[in-house]
């Protein structure tokens, strides 16, 4: 082995100092904190993975010979909503139902494509979902954050497309334990060595392939050590909340996931996912609904709404509602309802965006819109702006294409002031 | 067939170590392609590996025939075997493909004389395991003689659909299993078909090179042109010509020039970048991560298998490792999703998780140990470690970290950090 190259040894030295000193910049950055939380703007989307029956939670049809057996209860918004949820019914006034979405994706991953990304799927492009986008626009506004900008809880959102690796959703689970993110055996204080090692390894090969997963491994590489060290970290420690906020939220994987959010974005988080799944429901809807996903829906997401606004933070945190479809309007042989995009609805409030509003209509049996109809693109536009994210931009795709966030849709009216 | 997740829920009839069991002795044994396409279409026994009347085949389809009239048995056969993408007409008519709805529902026929049934351990309640059978299917117009289905076509209006393969030929309509064993008639079309050999040259070249002829790599057909055909085409015949056997398809991708080549980027292909929405042109190998099942596996082989414990147990084992990167998405095309993509959680587990933890154990049985053994100088020490893992010597400049690092902190400490290193790198992770 070769001793005797005592410039390289001393300059290797100097990148082990340097390594350890960029770990320990955490504590000046927060001295800030309080400064940067101004005019922050941050996003959760609260996502009904396998497609919510809307027609029986925020725009029934009772009467209707498609209509169910729920009925309608007044809110302190102007619409009503299903007698099973009492407790958001007391929040509408702070969202607004959007009860025109019509779209055209009724199958599980186009849909969950096409209303994460604003773009129907597309075999030789990977588009960027709203955390992604959102996460990059909004990071300038949070010099500071260690933590991942885009978090997905309980569930495995959308992709960053051509974005890069960098802004892909950092998933945890509910209780928001993160494995491996201690080193064992005390090992800790390696890191930098092991980093020396690492650099040594991966520069090489990314002078050689030239290829761009070489590049952004060693990207997601610096930004996992950056979290290892990080006090920010606390962020997902849910389990540190009081006891009474917790039962607020309910115990269960929707609820402690909400509240998961909430701690996030009060940490600098700009944009949360919380999966909340189980809506596919072709057989024995109506018991499925009443006995399980409304009260809890009607539990967390009441709780998230009404904390949001006690903290102060309503002003500039979005949420949106919303699974990949709707449901038919028609009832099956199963007492279920099939995949149907053609006519349904999405919640959005916060931020900017108009409260207690409904906007659109769909017709007596719910199974067409009967107003000027909203697409993904256009609830994405409209999100955009109630994070005063400009939709004039343009990223370049990689391939040199140019291409709008949220697909040029509009501003949905009636929400945007 | 089973996806990542097949089998782990509880009211799901698929057993994982069935399936599992079936494929591997297949596998070992190279069962003619054909052979093994048969069996799983036309499968009957129990799941179990151990019960009476065991055939691991029936895996594929025992939890796909009994809900929603197995729709999800027909766009998996379908899609699977044969390229065809065939969910969405289930309800309409395909806008961009040859499949109408009409075809779906014949297609969907041929399995309704399939029954995945409960069995049931002792006179307990719990379901121990299911069998897959073919039973009598007197259809949904009441005569058995002709059992037909019915589908509501969007306009309202009702359709009746009888079995009929995708290029019109037919079998009786009887639901009768002594006149017309459906799963074996669907099976010697499948065998006829052309689209069979593609798929399975297409699936086998992009498992090996990361990117079929198509994208994606299951949907075949003149509205998806292919971007290599006449390779296609020929790799097919051949393969068939050849019985059917996988080593040798495997044997002609590996030794075929593109698979050979470098995952080197330059000037002269640079637009051969398939992330940029380009077709594949094979100039290059296309740099990819490996999936979790193969870095799980090279970990054992690099890091040092512990070599303990039963089939069983180890195989319970690694299927844990996994199931923490793979969710459900709980739909009903049974859809699921993996954060094994080089995201900040993989990185925390290769840097700190117990694969690694075990890889840089320090005990006379682990593979530091066996290094520091095998060598008697630093240097050799460090070279072997590279050829290892990497199979290369280390450059100058790696070289040179490590010297560095065992000047400041000894022999033991740089072994262990730079083996740390090399298995946490690009060139390790990667396919290249």
């Amino acid at each position: 082995m070769n001793f005797s190259r005592r410039h390289f040894a001393s300059h290797l030295a100097g990148s082990f100092a340097s390594a350890s000193a960029a770990m320990h910049m955490g504590g000046a950055i927060a001295a800030n904190a309080d400064e940067m939380r101004k005019n922050r703007k941050s996003a959760i989307l609260l996502w009904m993975s396998g497609g919510p029956a809307t027609i029986d939670i925020w725009d029934l049809k009772p009467g209707a010979p498609t209509g169910g057996p729920f009925r309608p209860i007044a809110t302190t918004g102007e619409g009503q909503i299903c007698e099973h949820l009492p407790m958001m019914a007391e929040q509408m006034k702070h969202l607004s139902i959007v009860r025109s979405m019509s779209t055209r994706e009724a199958d599980h991953m186009r849909g969950r494509y096409y209303m994460h990304t604003g773009f129907a799927p597309n075999p030789n492009i990977e588009h960027p979902g709203y955390g992604s986008v959102m996460a990059h626009e909004l990071i300038d506004q949070r010099p500071g954050l260690e933590i991942p900008p885009f978090v997905s809880i309980g569930g495995g959102s959308a992709g960053p497309g051509f974005l890069g690796m960098a802004w892909s959703p950092f998933e945890v689970d509910p209780n928001g334990r993160i494995r491996d993110l201690k080193t064992p055996g005390g090992r800790g204080d390696r890191l930098a060595t092991r980093r020396a090692a690492l650099r040594a390894i991966e520069s090489g090969f990314i002078k050689r392939t030239r290829d761009t997963p070489a590049t952004e491994h060693a990207a997601v590489l610096d930004k996992t050590m950056a979290l290892m060290t990080s006090d920010q970290m606390k962020a997902f420690r849910v389990e540190q909340e009081p006891d009474a906020m917790k039962e607020k939220y309910g115990d269960d994987r929707f609820g402690q996931g909400c509240l998961l959010a909430r701690r996030l974005v009060e940490s600098g988080v700009p944009f949360v996912e919380v999966d909340f799944g189980g809506w596919d429901n072709h057989d024995n809807i109506f018991p499925t609904l009443q006995d399980d996903k409304l009260p809890k829906l009607d539990k967390a997401m009441s709780a998230l709404v009404s904390d949001l606004v006690d903290r102060g933070m309503w002003e500039d945190t979005v949420v949106i509602w919303m699974g990949e479809f709707g449901r038919t309007p028609q009832i099956n042989q199963d007492g279920g309802r099939d995949h149907f995009a053609r006519a349904w609805s999405c919640v959005v409030g916060g931020g900017s965006l108009a409260g207690g509003k409904v906007i659109g209509s769909t017709n007596a049996d719910g199974t067409a819109v009967d107003s000027d109809p909203y697409s993904s693109e256009d609830l994405m536009t409209t999100v955009c702006r109630g994070l005063n994210i400009s939709t004039d931009k343009t990223f370049t795709s990689k391939n040199g294409r140019p291409m709008k966030i949220a697909g040029g849709g509009r501003v949905i009216e009636g929400l945007v002031s | 067939m089973i996806g990542r997740t097949g089998g782990s829920d509880r009211r799901d009839l698929t057993n994982r170590d069935g399936m599992l069991k079936y494929l591997r002795d297949s596998m070992a044994r190279n069962k003619p392609y054909d052979k093994l396409v048969h069996e799983l279409v036309t499968a009957t026994g129990t799941t179990k590996p151990g019960t009476d009347g065991f055939n691991g085949a029936v895996n594929f389809l025992v939890g796909k025939v009994n809900d929603e009239d197995a729709t999800l048995a027909t766009s998996s056969t379908s899609r699977i075997f044969l390229g065809q993408q065939v969910q969405c007409t289930q309800c309409h008519d395909h806008p961009f493909n040859q499949w109408k709805q009409q075809t779906f529902w014949e297609f969907n026929s041929f399995f309704r004389q399939a029954r995945g049934l409960r069995r049931f351990n002792g006179n307990q309640m719990d379901i121990d395991h299911a069998e897959l059978i073919d039973q009598d299917f007197a259809g949904q117009a009441g005569d058995p003689e002709n059992a037909v289905i019915f589908y509501a076509r969007r306009n309202g209006r009702t359709e009746a659909a009888a079995p009929r393969f995708i290029d019109g030929r037919e079998v009786s309509a009887s639901g009768f299993i002594e006149d017309s064993n459906r799963r074996e008639a669907l099976a010697a079309f499948m065998l006829e078909s052309e689209f069979l050999d593609r798929m399975i040259v297409n699936r086998m070249w992009s498992t090996l090179l990361g990117y079929g002829f198509t994208r994606p790599v299951d949907d075949l057909g003149p509205h998806n042109p292919p971007s290599h055909p006449r390779l296609l085409e020929q790799l097919g015949e051949d393969f068939r010509a050849s019985g059917y056997d996988l080593k040798r398809l495997l044997t002609w991708i590996t030794a075929s020039r593109s698979y050979g080549l470098d995952a080197e980027l330059s000037s002269k292909n640079e637009v051969d970048d398939p992330t940029l929405g380009e077709t594949p042109k094979f100039s290059r190998f296309y740099l990819r991560q490996m999936s979790a099942e193969q870095l799980y596996a090279s970990m054992l082989v690099v890091g040092g298998d512990p070599g303990t414990g039963s089939y069983e147990d180890r195989e319970r084992q690694r299927r844990q490792w996994l199931s923490r990167f793979v969710s459900a998405f709980g739909t009903d095309e049974g859809d699921e999703s993996t954060s094994f993509n080089g995201s900040i959680p993989q990185a925390l587990m290769m840097f700190n998780g117990d694969l690694t933890t075990q890889a840089l154990d320090e005990s006379p049985r682990g593979t530091l140990a066996s290094i520091v053994r095998s060598e008697k100088s630093t240097k050799g020490r460090v070279n072997r470690m590279f050829r290892i893992a990497l199979s290369r010597k280390p450059t100058a400049a790696e070289m040179q970290v490590a010297a560095a690092i065992h000047r400041r902190y000894g022999e033991e400490r740089m072994l262990s950090d730079m083996w740390w290193a090399v298995l946490n790198s690009n060139e390790f992770i990667m396919q290249h």
